[in-house]
């Protein structure tokens, strides 16, 4: 600083160099408080793309079907198991329903596209006489039995979940296959406007799955309608879906709108796109791996620690006999 | 000038960085991250690992590109944090996915592909982690450094890999990753390959140069 003719106070204040890298300071800081926000921001959205949180308030409980009365349980099953049920809020925000979003928590986000009601199902091929059926007229057959069984997904995590539904070895009794009816296959309802996934192609749609005859009338077998006494939200395969407690949940077809008696195995959905990890039995088996992960263990969802997998889901007793003979790691 | 002026940026790079690890230890610790936290916290970071890795991977073909420096300044910092991500990756696989039983883990490496294209990227970027400091380059020699450290090109395809076949259905995130590793790679060859041209112009010249004098 030079003196000027008459100095004034201005030699008391701030020197120049000070002044610029009090400036230069602020704006580092500022530049700094900002660079880290948007760093931050940025990594923790893209970290969560594809696995975002699911809502943090608990998906409010379905009431009963409008117009219809309160669901009663009539019946309950005679394999129940004892083990701690799944809470409400897991079995409805950790799903695997493609057509509804490819991540765990995204179905019950879209689950409101899909319209359960009113709703049909086709009943065709080998049997007695084809025909159209409704839910109510399923209830009215068989009353509602609630069924508290073990769901072993495939990605090695399961689930004690207590369905309410019908028995499907009853209602085959009921609907009367063919003698040529040697197997059934269960069909998705195909409609891109309440599936909106349908209109990618990662899978084929609509999603298809299959029984033997005998294992579709074996006493495990189950049409669910509705879980923890409600009818089944949307994401979890509303308004009935196929549950089959020895085998992989995604032998579980949802949303089902077409069962027919065949002669013929049905091509499934997960067999068709990966026939070497996926076959049409998928029967839980801790001794044969899925290629691209273990499953002799699994994780029980809301525990810590894995527990080991049992053969058939642990309904060996029930089921076993209709696989006698068979190589089960050429037909897993 | 330029250095200071820009000396608020790796700060602000690692304070960045460290946001979406508290992110995820912060919802695990309020029951936040669903039915599977421990299967979510995996995959959130597996994917941030990647996340650093490319970002690290495509600071050079940001220098090429648009001919910033700034790029060059967090790669260091950004290949580290991957290298802490991968670290917490592995160890939630191990400690609470596994619950330390070696065998599983052993088992899976030996058996599943896409686990041991993973744990082989791992393995990789071990050795650039402890050669990551201006001595270890200085020991080296840079010659040597820099190819110990091309590594990293084969750990960016390793991990791209291990994330394509993890996935069951939507392959979009692996192939988006993939394809912002494969732009910096084509960035770098062609780079490679208008500078040599241009060695090779200059030398003609001065041989032209030669021969008419």
């Amino acid at each position: 600083m030079r003196n000027s003719p008459r100095p004034p106070a201005s030699n008391e204040i701030t020197a120049p160099e000070l002044y610029t890298r009090r400036r230069e300071f602020i704006k580092s800081g500022a530049l700094f408080v900002g660079t880290s926000a948007a760093i931050g921001a940025g990594l923790t959205a893209l970290s969560n793309m594809g696995s975002a949180d699911p809502p943090a308030a608990p998906p409010p409980l379905p009431t009963a079907v409008p117009g219809a009365a309160p669901w009663r349980i009539d019946k309950r099953g005679r394999f129940d198991t004892s083990e701690p049920k799944t809470s409400y809020r897991d079995i409805t925000t950790y799903n695997n329903y493609y057509e509804l979003g490819f991540s765990k928590s995204e179905p019950a986000e879209s689950a409101f596209h899909l319209k359960s009601q009113p709703w049909t199902v086709r009943v065709s091929g080998e049997v007695e006489q084809e025909r159209t059926l409704d839910i109510d007229t399923l209830i009215r057959w068989f009353g509602l039995e609630e069924r508290v069984y073990r769901m072993r997904c495939v990605e090695a995590w399961s689930m004690v979940i207590p369905w309410l539904g019908v028995p499907l070895a009853e209602l085959v009794k009921k609907l009367g296959p063919t003698s040529r009816a040697k197997f059934v296959r269960f069909t998705t309802l195909l409609d891109p406007e309440q599936l909106p996934n349908q209109r990618s192609s990662v899978l084929s749609w609509p999603y298809v799955e299959g029984l033997r005859i005998d294992e579709a009338t074996n006493s495990l077998a189950f049409l669910a309608l509705g879980l923890y006494g409600v009818p089944l939200p949307g994401q979890n395969g509303a308004p009935l879906r196929l549950v089959v407690p020895w085998k992989y949940g995604f032998k579980g077809a949802k949303s089902l709108v077409d069962i027919r008696f065949q002669e013929r195995e049905p091509e499934t959905t997960w067999s068709r796109a990966a026939p070497s990890e996926y076959g049409f039995y998928a029967n839980v088996n801790p001794g044969v791996d899925h290629p691209r992960w273990s499953q002799a263990s699994e994780r029980r969802i809301g525990e810590l620690s894995r527990r080991k997998t049992l053969p058939y889901n642990g309904y060996a007793e029930q089921v076993a006999d209709l696989y006698r003979g068979m190589d089960l790691a050429r037909y897993f | 000038m330029v250095k200071s002026k820009l000396s608020w940026l790796v700060p602000a790079t690692v304070t960045g960085a460290l946001v979406p690890f508290a992110s995820i230890a912060w919802r695990l610790s309020q029951h936040r991250l669903g039915a599977n936290p421990i299967a979510t916290a995996l995959n959130q970071l597996g994917l941030l690992s990647l996340i650093f890795l490319c970002a690290s991977l495509s600071c050079t073909p940001l220098k090429i590109a648009f001919a910033w420096n700034w790029p060059l300044r967090v790669r260091r910092t950004l290949g580290l944090c991957a290298f802490f991500s991968v670290v917490l990756h592995f160890l939630v696989y191990l400690v609470l996915d596994q619950n330390f039983v070696i065998s599983a883990v052993v088992a899976d490496i030996s058996k599943r592909p896409f686990i041991a294209l993973g744990f082989a990227a791992f393995v990789c970027l071990v050795p650039l982690a402890l050669t990551s400091t201006k001595r270890s380059l200085a020991r080296l020699g840079f010659r040597r450094w820099q190819l110990l450290h091309r590594l990293a090109y084969a750990i960016g395809v390793l991990s791209v890999l291990h994330f394509y076949l993890r996935v069951k259905v939507d392959h979009t995130q692996p192939i988006v990753y993939g394809l912002i590793l494969g732009l910096g790679f084509a960035l770098r060859a062609i780079a490679k390959l208008q500078k040599s041209r241009a060695v090779r112009a200059r030398e003609s010249t001065r041989h032209a140069k030669q021969g008419s004098a």
